[in-house]
């Protein structure tokens, strides 16, 4: 079973979000990917305006109103702008079929405009999950570290959170947030170095691995390539690819079923 | 199948799961590898490019099990680099050789780099260009490795009609007009190392004759198997697949 966490339209052919997500489920059925997640319009906004993120988030609802088997959205929302963000949670998660958030690079994660978003997801049951980076010449003015995610984190402490793409510059992301139980690793989005995973395993062990692709931008072959090709048990390899993710959106997916 | 990127020793800043040469070449083979075109991580960075080069050929001899095949590095900024060139050839009888012109620090149309592509034109050798070895937002600081200008690399070859090139690492930095310009030269390939998004050797091939395309994993680097997968993600029938995953390299090989 592979589920993957983080997937978006960019990378892939297609005009529209329908076209695109017929795509997406194609590569992901060549490489034996049961579900994927996606997020964020055809075009991606740095520092969305409510108006611009509603209109990201519908096109991965008309996305997902064809491939409800196949796949999950999670709603792009903007701590820039706290109220409508949240209106914009109870709009795609508890009114709709969505079951996360997506958090990128319009505000450092470690700010307290996150607290009422954050809270809200946590009341919805929704998965957070947040951009992060370490870039040797320097990261966006909003973009945030796994160290600024660790300072949200440490004021949620009963709140899981998702570090994506591991930091980027994963020896230092997973040091980050190896002492934070409630981080979870996402290991899409970055080159498939050798010994990654390994040092994810050894570090936070393989319950807080979560595997995702960054794909269509990134290839689903070379993000796999981090968990199958990695000098880790089967086991783990299980965990990774796709049962730790399902028990993380297992609280929101059983309450949509009893919706 | 023949993978014309891997390296041997350790990279600079880590170690890998593969850095030791017995270790690699099992993890070739389980993937079905039947020769792999090797350089070497020692030449990123020292200066005695000549031990580095016998100490690769020495490596392939002794360690290679008959699938590892040196492919030494060549500095053209380093004083009688042809020497090193020559030993790679009359001494060690090497197919080819590795630039590195991000660590080394030459343009792609510096008088250098043209002097390197006369000498093993007349050499018969194949000229393997890596174009960067890390993703520039994560390498080490210490390098402060500059990205290489890809935009006159096309117009330099032009000049080297008998040059065998393939290109390594390049899908970040060879883009736009500097690809498609380079893309035209039947002299040219590519490998799949560093292409990204879905499908990505599936869209590739529509931009590049698949003759021109080769299996390249930057192993031990990279997790080997990515590359390997990345050929399952599109659908190429198995005649190209065939022809990208050795027999193009193999055709290139037997040029020589």
């Amino acid at each position: 079973m592979i589920w993957d966490l983080h997937c978006h339209f960019t990378g892939l052919e297609g005009r529209t979000p329908d076209e695109r997500m017929a795509n997406l489920i194609e590569y992901a059925d060549r490489m034996g990917v049961d579900k994927v997640t996606i997020f964020m319009g055809i075009r991606h906004s740095l520092d969305p305006t409510p108006e611009v993120f509603r209109r990201e988030n519908d096109e991965v609802m008309q996305a997902l109103s064809h491939w409800h088997d196949r796949a999950f959205g999670f709603a792009y929302v903007n701590p820039n702008y706290p109220d409508e963000s949240v209106a914009e949670m109870d709009r795609m998660i508890a009114d709709g079929p969505m079951v996360g958030i997506k958090l990128w690079v319009a505000c450092r994660c470690s700010d307290p405009k996150l607290d009422a978003i954050v809270t809200h997801a946590a009341k919805l049951k929704a998965v957070i999950f947040q951009h992060t980076w370490y870039k040797t010449r320097g990261n966006l003015p909003g973009e945030s570290t796994p160290e600024d995610l660790v300072v949200l984190a440490k004021r949620f402490p009963e709140i899981p959170f998702i570090c994506g793409h591991s930091g980027g510059n994963w020896e230092l992301g997973i040091r980050a947030i190896r002492r934070h139980p409630n981080i979870m690793l996402g290991t899409g989005g970055f080159d498939p170095t050798a010994g990654m995973m390994e040092m994810a395993v050894r570090e936070l062990g393989a319950d807080r691995i979560i595997y995702g692709s960054d794909a269509g931008g990134r290839s689903f072959a070379s993000q796999l390539a981090k968990v199958q090709g990695a000098d880790i048990d089967n086991a783990a390899k299980k965990m990774i690819l796709g049962r730790n993710y399902q028990r993380l959106l297992q609280p929101i997916l059983n309450d949509k079923v009893q919706k | 199948m023949i993978d014309v990127n891997v390296s041997l020793f350790r990279w600079p800043t880590r170690r890998l799961p593969d850095d030791d040469t017995k270790l690699l070449v099992r993890r070739l083979r389980a993937n079905g590898i039947t020769q792999a075109w090797a350089g070497s991580f020692e030449g990123l960075l020292h200066n005695d490019l000549t031990g580095v080069n016998d100490r690769l050929a020495a490596e392939c001899i002794e360690q290679g099990e008959e699938i590892l095949v040196p492919f030494g590095t060549i500095n053209p900024m380093l004083p009688d680099w042809e020497g090193d060139l020559l030993r790679c050839t009359d001494h060690h009888r090497m197919p080819g050789i590795r630039l590195h012109p991000d660590f080394h620090r030459y343009s792609l149309d510096s008088e250098a780099i043209q002097r390197v592509f006369a000498l093993a034109s007349e050499k018969q050798l194949i000229v393997q260009l890596a174009l960067r070895m890390e993703d520039v937002r994560t390498s080490s600081s210490v390098f402060s490795l500059a990205e290489v200008d890809t935009a006159p690399l096309a117009k330099t070859v032009e000049k080297f009609p008998q040059l065998q090139l393939v290109v390594l690492n390049w899908s970040r930095d060879l883009r736009g007009p500097a690809f498609g310009d380079l893309a035209q030269l039947k002299n040219v390939c590519f490998d799949i190392a560093t292409l990204e998004s879905a499908g990505g050797v599936g869209k590739l091939i529509q931009e590049v004759p698949y003759q021109q395309v080769l299996l390249g994993s930057h192993a031990p680097f990279f997790y080997h198997v990515a590359a390997m997968l990345k050929l399952r993600e599109s659908e190429l029938g198995e005649f190209i697949t065939t022809a990208i995953a050795g027999g193009n390299a193999a055709r290139l090989l037997a040029g020589n």
